[in-house]
């Protein structure tokens, strides 16, 4: 059988139909399971690696003072407010004494009488003397009188024991002017510890510093070891700053820091580690640090939160990669590397990781490696690979 | 022999060829909707692929976390990572929210992660992962977000440093990958107003805020804002470990419920995208029956368009052979060319949809068997009827 020529209008049809037919074939050949997949790729480079730790932390004053009564009271006046500036000595607040003034009053009169019990005691003992002097200088007398038979002895015995007698008498009236004068300073040191309770009513400023909160008003009850004032220095400004126990390898006293507070985030306020808390907080899993402010800023509040970057020390030419490139693949930590048109998986070890997403690469890499870092999805090793310039979705 | 059919089409090509495009937009149309199922479920399996996991752990007796809410609390997860054949553990949250982008609001899904732990996302197609623990964010592209950019969640602004794609939640919405820390408090934390508010009424109530327990009143206060939970645990399992006796334990020790990835599968599938699945089902069965039906229709008008032609071709003598012959190759040629202008239509529309659409290669098969099928059945009516045509019509 011999076959038609074909007309031109059926060569064209079938240009066509192949045309159509090519083109669905290169839909589903770029499209579904059997696509290549895009990645980009790059080689490690050589760079200095600055790793930097970040934290959130809160504003905190260094000293703050929480002052109350010692025993429960009332409250009779507050002389400051918050916003105050005080001194260390400043009178702040006063509780109610209730019945400590009268019982002031009444020691003090206490003293007063013991003080005249103490007089009337000291003129006993100025009669009891004079009646001893007389006795002495009668006996004396009489004793003379005596030697040269002019009276008898029982009239020298008489007088002898009169004597004695007022010799005791003597003593004891010394004895009560002794015990008037304990009274007195008894009394005098009741007074003194009436006065010292009433002083602890009054409540002093222990340090100079900025009144922060102002908590019980006159007339309302507190508890003894409750605040009616709250009292911070204003200089001793420090950020409690916690830091991802995960991420905080490296973080050291001494390191210097940069703070941004909330309120002025442009702003980075230079500052340093002063102290790593020796106990971590186990159930946020995160460390605390405190960060000083090289010089502490002005108009800032406390419990203000703020972002803390530590700079740790440069890492000096490390080999890195972006750390898009890190992948897991069964359970191990590593990156695809492009041989060729293959790809392999190498488990690598990491070292210090830069603010900018770089991270050092310790071993595992050959030399010349092509990494793939980013892909359009998950890959494996016969994934086919079409190595692109960016992928589509990211801009230039 | 000359091919009757080739040249019947060459004489009305314009005809036929429109004929066919249209036909093919109708079949485009098909394709595309067995597209939106196959991405619904694909969205549904990728959520599943990118979470990296081999075992969800979630609330006892909940299906979480996709299909149900699930809270369990943060630290439940280090008995998990104690416990035999488990490789890797951590937490994660998800919260759909909608996400401001300047004017335009985007629904996403926020997924809180630890990194370097399964959760992470797997892949990127440019920036890089989060280095900071706080206040970073990789985001799908489908957001239209660009590395660079801030996304504003609760009360925290988030840097975009990395995008990805395909990841998914199992609604389709794009997700935002944040440090778990963050994601917990924007998931639980209320707003300013609402602590405020929540704050007096804790202070209202004499039971909380007793005169003689001072420090009472702010400690519940603490308790009330903190929050220390999670919404699932994914679990790695080492290599070897049987995902069904690891989520046995898990069940009977932990008091917690575990999922394997098959059961996982089940309830995204069968359970949380079921309905809308089924919705996309019936719609996809109506559009096929729809589409065979006006196949068959263009087709018999197209034969009945010819009625004096197959007459005059019946009264030369033509076999029925080749007249049959003629209307089925047309038919198949028609069926051929909507099924490569509608496989090619849906591949250029697909990224234009707002959700997933995926055309599977296997559906394209299958879309073809059924194209040509119903044109070979649509053809046989019309042969009937170009058989049964009285030869005297072509002169009468």
């Amino acid at each position: 059988m011999k076959l038609p020529r074909p007309s031109l209008r059926q060569v064209l049809i079938a240009a066509a139909v192949v045309l159509l037919l090519a083109g669905a074939a290169t839909v589903a050949r770029r499209s579904g399971p059997f696509a290549a997949v895009s990645v980009t790729v790059v080689q490690p480079a050589q760079a200095d690696l600055a790793p930097v730790l970040f934290g959130i932390g809160t504003v905190e004053a260094r000293r703050s003072y929480l002052i109350g009564p010692t025993t429960a009271a009332r409250v009779l006046r507050v002389r400051v407010d918050v916003g105050d500036v005080v001194k260390a000595g400043d009178l702040l607040a006063e509780m109610d004494p209730v019945d400590l003034d009268p019982r002031l009053g009444s020691a003090q009169a206490a003293i007063e009488r013991g003080l005249s019990a103490q007089r009337s005691a000291e003129a006993q003992v100025a009669d009891a003397r004079s009646r001893q002097a007389l006795a002495a200088s009668e006996a004396t007398r009489y004793q003379d009188l005596q030697r040269q038979n002019f009276v008898s002895p029982s009239v020298v015995d008489a007088k002898l024991q009169a004597l004695k007698s007022a010799d005791a008498q003597l003593t004891a009236a010394e004895a009560a002017l002794a015990a008037a004068r304990q009274d007195v300073t008894r009394l005098g040191a009741e007074r003194e510890a009436v006065g010292r309770q009433r002083a602890n009513l009054r409540l002093l400023a222990p340090a100079d510093g900025v009144v922060t909160a102002r908590e019980a008003e006159p007339g309302s009850t507190v508890v003894a070891g409750q605040a009616v004032l709250k009292l911070q220095q204003p200089g001793s400004l420090w950020v409690t700053t916690r830091f991802d126990q995960a991420r905080a390898t490296g973080l050291a006293e001494g390191l210097p820091a940069s703070i941004r507070l909330r309120s002025a985030p442009e702003r980075a306020l230079p500052g340093k580690v002063l102290r790593i808390e020796p106990v971590a907080d186990s159930v946020t899993e995160e460390r605390i640090a405190q960060i000083t402010f090289d010089a502490p800023p002005v108009g800032v509040s406390t419990k203000e939160m703020a972002e803390v970057t530590v700079a740790l020390p440069v890492v000096p030419k490390a080999r890195v990669l972006p750390n898009a490139a890190l992948k897991m693949h069964q359970g191990r930590s590593g990156v695809w590397l492009l041989d060729g048109e293959r790809l392999r998986f190498a488990p690598v070890r990491t070292g210090a990781r830069g603010p900018d997403g770089a991270v050092q690469v310790l071993d595992g890499l050959p030399g010349d490696a092509r990494v793939v870092v980013y892909s359009e999805r998950a890959l494996n090793p016969d994934t086919r690979v079409r190595v692109v310039e960016r992928l589509a979705g990211s801009a230039p | 022999m000359i091919s009757l059919a080739a040249r019947d089409i060459a004489h009305g090509l314009g005809r036929f060829v429109l004929t066919g495009l249209g036909l093919g937009l109708l079949l485009g149309v098909t394709f595309s909707m067995a597209g939106i199922y196959r991405g619904m479920v694909d969205d549904a399996q990728a959520l599943l692929a990118n979470s990296g996991a081999d075992l969800w752990v979630v609330q006892k007796d909940t299906q979480g976390p996709y299909a149900e809410s699930s809270s369990l609390p943060d630290d439940a997860v280090r008995g998990i990572r104690a416990l035999d054949g488990v490789a890797q553990a951590a937490n994660v949250t998800y919260l759909t929210m909608q996400v401001q982008r300047g004017e335009t609001e985007t629904r996403a899904m926020v997924v809180g992660f630890e990194p370097g732990q399964p959760g992470e996302p797997p892949f990127l197609i440019a920036g890089r992962l989060p280095v900071r623990s706080h206040y970073e964010a990789v985001a799908d592209r489908m957001t239209g977000y660009q590395v660079g950019e801030r996304i504003r969640i609760r009360r925290h602004d988030y840097t975009v440093v990395g995008l990805t794609r395909r990841m998914v939640s199992s609604g389709g919405d794009p997700m935002v990958f944040i440090p778990l820390k963050d994601a917990q408090e924007a998931q639980f934390l209320k707003d300013n107003d609402a602590i405020v508010n929540n704050r007096a009424r804790t202070a209202a109530n004499p039971a909380l805020n007793r005169p003689g327990v001072p420090g009472l009143l702010d400690a519940i206060n603490a308790t009330q804002t903190s929050n220390h939970s999670v919404n699932a645990v994914l679990v790695r399992l080492a290599p070897g470990a049987d995902p069904d006796a690891v989520a046995d334990t898990v069940r009977r020790w932990k008091h917690l419920q575990a999922y394997t990835v098959a059961q996982m599968q089940e309830i995204l599938v069968a359970k949380l995208i079921a309905t809308s699945a089924r919705q996309i089902g019936m719609f996809l069965a109506i559009l096929t029956v729809v589409s065979a039906a006006i196949v068959a229709f263009i087709i018999y008008t197209m034969t009945l368009g010819k009625m004096r032609e197959i007459a005059v071709l019946k009264l030369i003598g033509t076999r029925n052979r080749t007249i049959a012959g003629m209307i089925l190759q047309q038919a198949l040629g028609l069926g051929l060319i909507g099924f490569l202008v509608g496989r090619v239509a849906a591949e250029l529309w697909a990224p234009f949809f707002p959700k997933y659409v995926l055309l599977l290669p296997g559906d394209a098969a299958r879309g073809f068997a059924v194209v040509m099928v119903v044109c070979a059945l649509a053809s046989t009516l019309a042969i009937r009827v170009a058989l049964r045509v009285d030869p005297a019509e072509a002169i009468g």
